[in-house]
Parts: structure tokens; C-alpha cells; sequence
């Protein structure tokens, strides 16, 4: 991109190369042909904080996930002889009170909260984009949409997640048993609870989208509906969506591991981050590394994931790419 | 402008109707009993009776028309009676909590001062600490102080305050034994020692509320700083001769403050509902941890009327954030 872009006014959310038709006659003797996804990866890599936001989530997410193949404790085997112990090579994390190890506790904690979080997150991502490309593309849906979006952020969600967790706690164990039940109430609560942002971004886009031509063109050639809104905005609202899509991880990690931390989340012999951190305030006093590591973990994802979204929000910016 | 508020009021209505509706049916719809802990040995003809005395006998629209009565109407009377000595509300039934079976709205009243100091506190000291280097951050914009700011912002974020908290109390009470880890809300500030202690027990949670606060704040100060500093009024009053520090505090910093303004009155209600934690991590017994306890407890009519309450502070400071909006903007007007 040139300082020509700077002139090319209004350009939405639309693929930079797309927008530009005048633009591209100068460049094209010299640059190879580029997609919109080459573009926005040479901006992502000049973003310090998000490159290494991305390595650390990937790699929390590969430990947590390929970790327990390598590590042959179980997270549940309990060894009452070594309890309490510090940081060696047999346990480079330490062992809790029933000598558990601690490391394969974190990993199998890791696995429950960033699958909590990815699931959460794909629920919410899913009611937001929805509900938001509906009130943004069809006008009859806009106001009950909408008001319904404001009634939804009016909620007091902390507190209404709390009640959830109370009320629709037995029935589910009953039905899939405690650890699924628990994973689904958690998902669905947290999903059903933060959609609200994403619909709100999307319906802005998907109504600016709406008024541009190429849309108009599809329309004048007898697209329908359904496929006006699959092949056409879905496409071009992608960048706001996946920015609410990882920071919707974050919120959905710290929410989880809040409900789990009040002892309203998942059950005391399966770990989570939260809950090993709850467990182990106990002992507090004699063991406060134990309170560091899932503490620490938890923090380093959301700040991992943050900074992607920072990294991403500037990448995916047509306007932004290339300065 | 008025007529805006006025009709944004009107429109608070329906809002908290439908609000208390949903909270109720949630309450109401959820499986389970709560006269499941009551023994297998207790007649059934005693347990009818006992679900009648905790309200339970009548179907469900007479039961939230109740409640919506005692809530909005013998409520505000019994605070006139309070205040005033007048016997409007006397032998009307009131919200009655069902593990202490005294109302609720007196627990409540109890335990808001607590939340209040703490929260409040906390509140103020973000606002103080987060508008300089907001402000500062956007001047100096990419030097090493905003990318610190930048970077302290983001660990505000994402470091959740049960870690924080937590952390702090390793720290600072059990490995240093500076401050208390347990709030004492029972405390009497009589004389200049008692003010010291009450200061040491308040720093950490006020501490780890304001990070968070702070984290938000900053960054809004600086993004609206930042709008403001590229306008050609800045080139103009430059151009006049103005001193910078006058161009920088107060022609670009009372335009940046519009929105940011509108951001601390929406902030107040989420800090009710993130004191929760923070309540829990350092035992002060204001409303969230009697939010917790109450759900702990199955007590559903404290449940009911403390959730309710999170939800009426929401729906009133965003109408007072789009007032001020309004106020603090001539160019926004809604009328």
C-alpha cells in the first residue's frame, strides 16, 4: 500500500485490494500478486506484542493439550507419601496436600479452562454474529433485536451466573453426570451471557456493508437473501468477529475460573485453574506457590490472548496495514 | 434535554419490569425444591404448611405481583417511616429473607456501607491515578511511559482479582506482615491508631480494585486524548500562543473528558459486581459476599432482591451516563 490509500475515503471493512482499483496500477510492476491474507500477516508479524502473545498461546495450548502424553503422572493418582513437597525433578511443580503432582493437575486444569474458554467463546461468537447480521440485514428485525441486546447488557451477569450455577446444578449432573453436566451449564451460561458486544460490532458493520455496491450488484443479479449474507457480508464482518473472538476467550477463561474460584463451579476432584487456585488458598500460609502457578497461568493466557487481539485488530484494519 | 431524560425514565420501566420478570422466572423455572433439606421424617401435610409460611402456596403471577409490591411500595414506606417516624408500612409484610427471617432490605442496609467504603474508595483512587497517565501517555504517545502504561494496562486486565488479591496477601501480610489479610468491618475509628489500622486494612483491597479500574480508565483517557490532540482547535490555540500546558489541561483535556466521563458512569455498577471477588478474597462482609452466602444458603427471596438490585444500579447509571452525555456536550443533543 502507498500513501495513496490515505485518499481513498470510506473503505470499510472491505479487503484492501478490492477497494483499491486505482491504487493497484502503479504497484503491480513491482510486487507480485499478494492475498488479502499475506497483507495482514506481514502486519501481524510487525506487531512485537502480538507475535509473542500468539507463540504463548499456542504453546499453552499445545502443553495443556499434548502435555499429559508426555507426563505419565495422573492428575488424580495420589501419593500421600510425597504430599506437600516443593519444586524437584520428580515434581517440578511441587505435590498438594494428597500428594498429587502438580504439574499434571495444571495441565489437566489447563485442558478443562482453555476448553471452557474456546467452546464459551465459539457460543457466544456464534449468538453474536447471528443475532447481529439478522438486525443488521433485515430492518424488521433491527429494534426487538436491539432492545433485546440492551435488556441483555442491563443483566447483572456476575450475579445471574452465580444463580445459574445454583439452580440448574443438580438436574444436569443427573442427566450427563458431574464433570459433563457442569462443563455444559458452564458453557451455555457463559455463552448465553456475552454474546452481547460481538452482535452489537457486527450489526454496525453488516448495516455500513449493507448500503455498498458490491452488495447492491449481488442483489441486482438475484442473489437471495441466504446467500447475499453467506458469500457477501459474512465474508467482509470476519475481522470483528474473530477480534471478539479472542477476547471473547479471555472473558470466558476469567469468568470460568471466578465461578470456580467462588466454589460455584466445577466439582472439588476435577481440577480447573480456578479451582486449584481456590484449593489452594488453604494453605495459603505454608505453600503460597501453590497459588502462583494456576494464578499464573490463568493470567499469562488472557494476557497472551489480549495482546493477539491487539495484534489482530491492527492487522485485520485495512487502514491501518501498511504504515 | 429534559424531555429526553424524562422519556428515557419512562422507558427505565418496562426495562427493570422485564428485568425482575426474568430474574424471577430463573429463579422460579429452576429445578429443585427448597424443601429438599427438610428430613424424610416430616409429614407431607407439615411441609405444605411449611411451604405455605415461606410464601410458596400461591401460583406464580400472584407471588412476583407481591413481590413487585413489596419491593416498590412498602419498601420506600418503610424508609419514609424510617426517616421521618410516620407509620405508613405498619403491619404490611415485607421482603422476608429465609435464613435470618428478618427482611431483607434491612440485611441490605446493614451491609452497603461496607461495600460503599471499599468500592468507593477504590473508585476514587483509580481516577486519580488513572487520568494522569492517560493523559500523559497520549502526549508522550509511543515513548517508553506509554508503552510501560500500555503494558501495566494489559497485565490490569488480564490478571483476574482473585489471583491479585491472593497475591498481594502472600506478599504483603504473610510474607512481609504489613497490612491485615482479613477486613475487620467491625472496626471503631476512634482515635489516631484506630484510623492508621483502618487505613492498612482498606490499602490492599482498595489496591487490587483500583488496578483493575485504573487498567480500563488509562487506556480511555488516552485513546480520547489522543482524538483531541490532532484537532485543528489544538493547532489553533498553539497558533494563538498559548502556553502548552494550558492547550494540553484544558482545551484538549475538558473535550477528552466527554466520553471518559460517560465510561466512570458506567463503570460504577460492574464494580458492584466485580467487588464480589474481591469481597470473597478478603472476607469484608458487604453485599456481594451476602450474595454469595444467600446463594450458598438456597435463600431465594434475598437472591431474588439483591440481584435486582445489581440490575436497577446498571439501568440507572447508563440513563445518568447518557444524560451527562448530553449535558457535558452541546453538540448532542437528543431533543
Amino acid at each position: 500500500m502507498t500513501d495513496k490509500e490515505r485518499f481513498v475515503p470510506d473503505e470499510g471493512m472491505a479487503p484492501a485490494s478490492t477497494s483499491v482499483p486505482g491504487a493497484g496500477a502503479l504497484e503491480e510492476l513491482h510486487n507480485p500478486a499478494r492475498s488479502q491474507w499475506l497483507d495482514v500477516w506481514d502486519q501481524f508479524k510487525s506487531h512485537r506484542g502480538a507475535l509473542m502473545g500468539g507463540a504463548l498461546f499456542l504453546f499453552i495450548i499445545l502443553g495443556v493439550y499434548l502435555g499429559p502424553f508426555f507426563w505419565d503422572l495422573e492428575a488424580t493418582q495420589i501419593d500421600i507419601r510425597a504430599r506437600n513437597q516443593g519444586p524437584s525433578w520428580a515434581h517440578p511443580f511441587g505435590t498438594d496436600q494428597l500428594g498429587r503432582d502438580m504439574l499434571a493437575r495444571m495441565m489437566a486444569g489447563g485442558a478443562t479452562s482453555v476448553s471452557v474458554g474456546l467452546t464459551a467463546m465459539l457460543l457466544a461468537l456464534f449468538l453474536g454474529s447471528f443475532i447481529g447480521v439478522m438486525a443488521g440485514f433485515f430492518k424488521k428485525l433491527d429494534g426487538p433485536l436491539m432492545r433485546l441486546t440492551d435488556l441483555f447488557l442491563a443483566l447483572p451477569l456476575l450475579p445471574l451466573l452465580l444463580v445459574m450455577m445454583l439452580l440448574f446444578r443438580e438436574p444436569l449432573n443427573a442427566a450427563f453426570g458431574p464433570e459433563q453436566g457442569i462443563f455444559i451449564l458452564i458453557v451455555i451460561s457463559i455463552g448465553v451471557t456475552s454474546w452481547m458486544p460481538t452482535a452489537r460490532i457486527v450489526r454496525g458493520d453488516v448495516l455500513a456493508l449493507k448500503e455498498r455496491e458490491f452488495v447492491m450488484a449481488a442483489r441486482s443479479i438475484g442473489t437471495t437473501n441466504s446467500g447475499l449474507i453467506t458469500r457477501h457480508i459474512l465474508p467482509n464482518v470476519l475481522s470483528p468477529i474473530m477480534v471478539s473472538a479472542t477476547l471473547g476467550i479471555a472473558t470466558a477463561i476469567i469468568t470460568e475460573s471466578s465461578l470456580s474460584f467462588l466454589g460455584l463451579g466445577f466439582p472439588p476432584d476435577f481440577p480447573t485453574w480456578g479451582r486449584l487456585l481456590f484449593d489452594a488458598t488453604d494453605y495459603l500460609q505454608q505453600h503460597p506457590e501453590r497459588v502462583f502457578w494456576p494464578g499464573m497461568a490463568i493470567s499469562l493466557t488472557v494476557l497472551s490472548v489480549n495482546y493477539l487481539g491487539d495484534g489482530l485488530r491492527d492487522a485485520l484494519d485495512p487502514r491501518i496495514r501498511g504504515r | 434535554m429534559l424531555t429526553f431524560t424524562i422519556r428515557r425514565l419512562i422507558l427505565a420501566v418496562p426495562t427493570l419490569l422485564f428485568i425482575s420478570l426474568v430474574i424471577f422466572l430463573l429463579l422460579e423455572l429452576a429445578p429443585g425444591d427448597p424443601m429438599a433439606q427438610v428430613p424424610l421424617t416430616v409429614p407431607p401435610e407439615v411441609k405444605e404448611k411449611m411451604r405455605e409460611a415461606l410464601g410458596l402456596g400461591q401460583p406464580m403471577h400472584i407471588r412476583f405481583w407481591k413481590w413487585l409490591v413489596q419491593f416498590f411500595w412498602i419498601e420506600p414506606q418503610v424508609l419514609i417511616d424510617h426517616y421521618l417516624g410516620t407509620s405508613f408500612s405498619a403491619g404490611d409484610l415485607r421482603v422476608i429473607s429465609w435464613q435470618t427471617r428478618s427482611p431483607v432490605m434491612d440485611i441490605v442496609v446493614q451491609r452497603i456501607p461496607q461495600t460503599l467504603w471499599v468500592v468507593g474508595t477504590a473508585y476514587v483512587v483509580a481516577i486519580l491515578i488513572a487520568l494522569p497517565i492517560g493523559i500523559y501517555s497520549a502526549y508522550r504517545q509511543y515513548s517508553w511511559f506509554d508503552q510501560m502504561g500500555t503494558f501495566v494496562s494489559m497485565v490490569g486486565f488480564s490478571v483476574p482479582p482473585f489471583f491479585s488479591g491472593v497475591l498481594v496477601i502472600v506478599i504483603f501480610s504473610v510474607q512481609l506482615g504489613w497490612f491485615p489479610s482479613i477486613y475487620d468491618t467491625t472496626h471503631v475509628v476512634d482515635s489516631w491508631d484506630a484510623f492508621v489500622y483502618q487505613l492498612k486494612q482498606m490499602i490492599m483491597p482498595v489496591m487490587v480494585l483500583a488496578l483493575q479500574i485504573t487498567a480500563q480508565l488509562s487506556r480511555f483517557m488516552r485513546a480520547s486524548m489522543l482524538d483531541n490532540l490532532n484537532q485543528d482547535y489544538v493547532r489553533t490555540a498553539r497558533a494563538k500562543g498559548l502556553s502548552e500546558y494550558v492547550v494540553v489541561m484544558v482545551h484538549v483535556l475538558r473535550n477528552s473528558m466527554i466520553p471518559v466521563v460517560t465510561v466512570i458512569a458506567l463503570g460504577i455498577p460492574s464494580i458492584f459486581g466485580g467487588a464480589i471477588i474481591t469481597e470473597q478474597v478478603f472476607k469484608v462482609n458487604g453485599i456481594g459476599q451476602l450474595l454469595i452466602g444467600a446463594i450458598q444458603a438456597n435463600d431465594l427471596p434475598m437472591v431474588q432482591t439483591l440481584t435486582f438490585i445489581f440490575a436497577v444500579l446498571i439501568v440507572l447509571f447508563n440513563l445518568i451516563a447518557d444524560v451527562l452525555y448530553g449535558i457535558l456536550d452541546p453538540r448532542i443533543r437528543y431533543d
